[in-house]
């Protein structure tokens, strides 16, 4: 290929800028909120045990959020970032997906997870750092993963993920396996380097990788329009010959279906798809974070009116696949269950100080051994200053 | 053996290692089939096909980021970084990214097949942004190994090994012998190890350590002080991380007298994180101060290199001094 194919296609002899709101992107909506289907427009591979298996995880994330939420402000867990009004966006595409792809994610897809099964005894594990997180205690809460389930460890540093989600990818279509990553981000970590860089190398090298783009409003304080001048992360896809979908974000039947498309493309093509799915954070962006200071109440109220979550529950309703006493019965068995984990998993010890120097590199190197020993010998020396470890070093 | 100059022996290397193993990939800008500016990934193109080597767009954050994504994924990356100097875009996916992979994730995850290969250091008249040695920069960072190989021989083993080892790896290649160091090297497999120095020549006076192409200057160094009948124990220390405090130390008690020399800035070289470490090991048994030979603490200039470098004769002068003090 080379640059001279783009001096033989249209030509103009006055100077005819393009921007990209001059590309007409459409949004994929199939639900309504009322819970009935848009005229003509085609239903998602679903039936009725799958319609099930994601309402009980949306409406196990809305309980396991307000429920940290209150937490936090209890002071028992450090940190926590919901996904209030905004759920059905990781919901919705981890169920378009196949159990042996991989989901590389910001932070705020609790929702992808708990689709796949991470219980909510590991969820409690992670976020209160006792000894059985598998992460061994070393990230703030929020910072999950399971290798069983094809959830890579969260990392803090924003839109990393996403050139290695073109790596993972490519792996994945070299060695011949049925199988795509999916990357998701936030509107705001499409601004960082690594979003240009992983795109690129995605397209070029033809990634089979679903970049999954929430584009919930807000970075922090920062709203979309402070955040990019464009349309949207979509136009940005296309300008780097990436097949591109925009979607209703709020609609899980739309989100289902996206990402069911998107797989098919990407395991027949082995290319990327790029889909920007529109909504909003209800909530704040974590516990650490007031949204009064910066956004007004009749804009959450306008966005309180498209809860994706009653939405769904409509259309359950709709088709006789849900009534409300199954309803009630399962939020209120579920705030009794994440109440009881809590009070397990925050009295459960923190890891052992060997998970100090463990994992650093794939065997513990003798200078690390030697910081260890000096270590214990100290907290021998003042066991109540860590009374953490004192009492357990052998 | 078969006489080959230092980039021969890694592309020997990358040759016998993506020959074993199907999952090795080497990728970079410009590595595909024009086979690196500096021709290290020659031929491998024409042998394993587009797929395993190949160029990338030019985004070293991308280069990087692809890696430890391939390397999660299983497979096996050698990332080429086409100058030491332009790391640094890099430097966010290599610190908190490979470096922290296994660790955050109580090793769920690892990206341990990880090698990251790159021409670093100076005397190619290449000025600040094609002479710099960052080794120092990584060297603070827990997760990662860093390489530094002298010659064509401990360029091949130490390659071999650091692709082969469970951990990431930062191979730094000294580009100033790329064609100039020519040597004996085996054309079969073998590897030499990480995380060991190498006590090159004995001696009983001082001890004079470096790295790299800096081992060519103190060996120069060591010849002239032996004329003047000071006996020099030279030591490659090859691995800056984890490093060999344990030769080094002992080699230091035998001396009472250390001087190290690295090519890199004076100020936060990893020079100073070994003078700290065997001041406080070797105390009792040394004779004079430990003495540090560095470039100064300036960007790599261009027309006064000479000047500016730690060569032979700065070398030789606080050999010395630390004989005389």
């Amino acid at each position: 290929m080379s640059t001279e194919q783009y001096n033989e296609g249209l030509v103009t002899h006055h100077p005819a800028f393009i921007d990209g709101h001059s590309v007409d992107i459409p949004t994929l909506k199939i639900l309504q909120q009322d819970g009935t289907v848009y005229e003509g427009a085609e239903l998602p591979d679903i039936d009725q045990a799958l319609a099930e298996r994601i309402y009980k995880t949306l409406v196990f994330h809305r309980v396991l959020d307000e429920r940290m939420i209150a937490a936090q402000r209890q002071g028992r867990v450090s940190f926590y970032m919901a996904a209030l009004g905004e759920e059905a966006a990781s919901v919705g595409s981890a169920a378009g997906l196949a159990d042996q792809d991989m989901i590389m994610a910001q932070y705020r897809e609790q929702g992808a997870l708990m689709y796949r099964g991470f219980t909510l005894d590991q969820f409690m594990n992670q976020l209160f750092s006792n000894e059985q997180d598998l992460g061994k205690g070393r990230q703030m809460p929020i910072h999950y993963g399971s290798n069983e389930l094809n959830y890579m460890t969260i990392s803090s540093p924003l839109g990393t993920q996403i050139p290695q989600a073109a790596g993972y990818a490519y792996g994945q279509k070299m060695q011949g396996k049925d199988a795509v990553t999916i990357c998701y981000f936030g509107e705001g970590a499409a601004s960082e380097g690594d979003f240009h860089a992983g795109l690129n190398m995605a397209a070029v090298h033809q990634a089979p990788v679903i970049f999954f783009c929430r584009n919930n409003g807000y970075a922090i304080s920062t709203p979309a329009e402070e955040q990019f001048a464009g349309n949207g992360i979509a136009s940005r896809g296309v300008g780097y010959g990436i097949k591109t979908l925009r979607i209703d974000g709020n609609d899980i039947l739309a989100v289902l279906k996206a990402t069911q498309e998107a797989r098919k493309y990407c395991i027949e093509e082995g290319k990327p798809v790029v889909i920007e799915a529109m909504s909003y954070r209800l909530g704040a962006h974590s516990t650490s974070d007031d949204p009064t200071g910066y956004r007004t109440k009749e804009e959450e109220e306008k966005w309180q009116a498209h809860d994706p979550i009653l939405r769904m529950k409509q259309w359950m309703l709709n088709q006789s696949w849900w009534t409300e006493e199954q309803d009630s019965e399962i939020f209120e068995q579920l705030r009794e269950d994440v109440l009881a984990a809590l009070k397990v998993a925050e009295k459960i010890d923190k890891p052992a100080l060997e998970d100090l120097v463990s994992d650093v590199y794939d065997q513990v190197p003798e200078m690390l051994e030697q910081q260890l020993n000096e270590l214990k010998a100290h907290i021998k020396k003042y066991p109540d200053a860590y009374p953490v470890t004192s009492g357990r070093i052998k | 053996m078969a006489q080959m100059n230092l980039l021969q022996a890694i592309n020997n290397a990358l040759d016998i290692a993506m020959a074993e193993d199907d999952s090795t990939l080497c990728f970079g800008e410009d590595v595909g089939y024009f086979g690196g500016v500096f021709r290290a990934t020659s031929g491998l193109q024409e042998k394993y096909g587009k797929a395993r080597c190949f160029n990338t767009p030019l985004v070293e954050q991308g280069i990087l980021g692809f890696a430890n994504g391939l390397a999660a994924q299983g497979s096996r990356p050698i990332a080429e970084i086409q100058f030491a100097d332009y790391i640094f875009p890099a430097f966010d996916q290599i610190v908190n990214e490979s470096a922290k992979f296994r660790y955050r994730s109580g090793n769920e995850f690892d990206v341990g097949r990880l090698t990251i290969r790159t021409p670093y250091g100076g005397g190619i008249h290449g000025g600040l942004y094609h002479s710099q040695s960052p080794e120092a920069y990584f060297a603070h960072t827990p997760g990662l190994k860093i390489v530094v190989p002298r010659n064509p021989y401990q360029a091949k083993g130490l390659l071999l090994a650091a692709i082969r080892d469970d951990n990431p790896v930062l191979f730094f290649e000294p580009k100033r012998l790329y064609r100039a160091a020519v040597g004996e090297v085996p054309e079969e497999d073998y590897q030499l190890p990480l995380g060991k120095a190498e006590i090159v020549k004995q001696g009983s006076d001082v001890t004079l350590l470096a790295w790299g192409a800096q081992m060519e200057i103190i060996e120069k160094a060591a010849d002239m002080a032996e004329a003047d009948g000071i006996s020099c124990e030279v030591i490659d220390l090859r691995s800056i991380l984890p490093w060999d405090v344990e030769t080094i130390a002992n080699s230091v008690r035998k001396t009472g007298r250390f001087v190290i020399s690295q090519e890199a800035p004076l100020t936060a070289g990893f020079a100073s994180e070994i003078a700290a470490t065997i001041q406080q090991e070797c105390f009792l048994h040394l004779e004079s101060p430990i003495a540090r030979v560095c470039g100064l603490d300036t960007p790599y200039p261009l027309a006064l290199e000479k000047e500016y470098q730690a060569d032979h004769l700065k070398v030789y002068e606080a050999i010395k001094r630390s004989m005389d003090y």
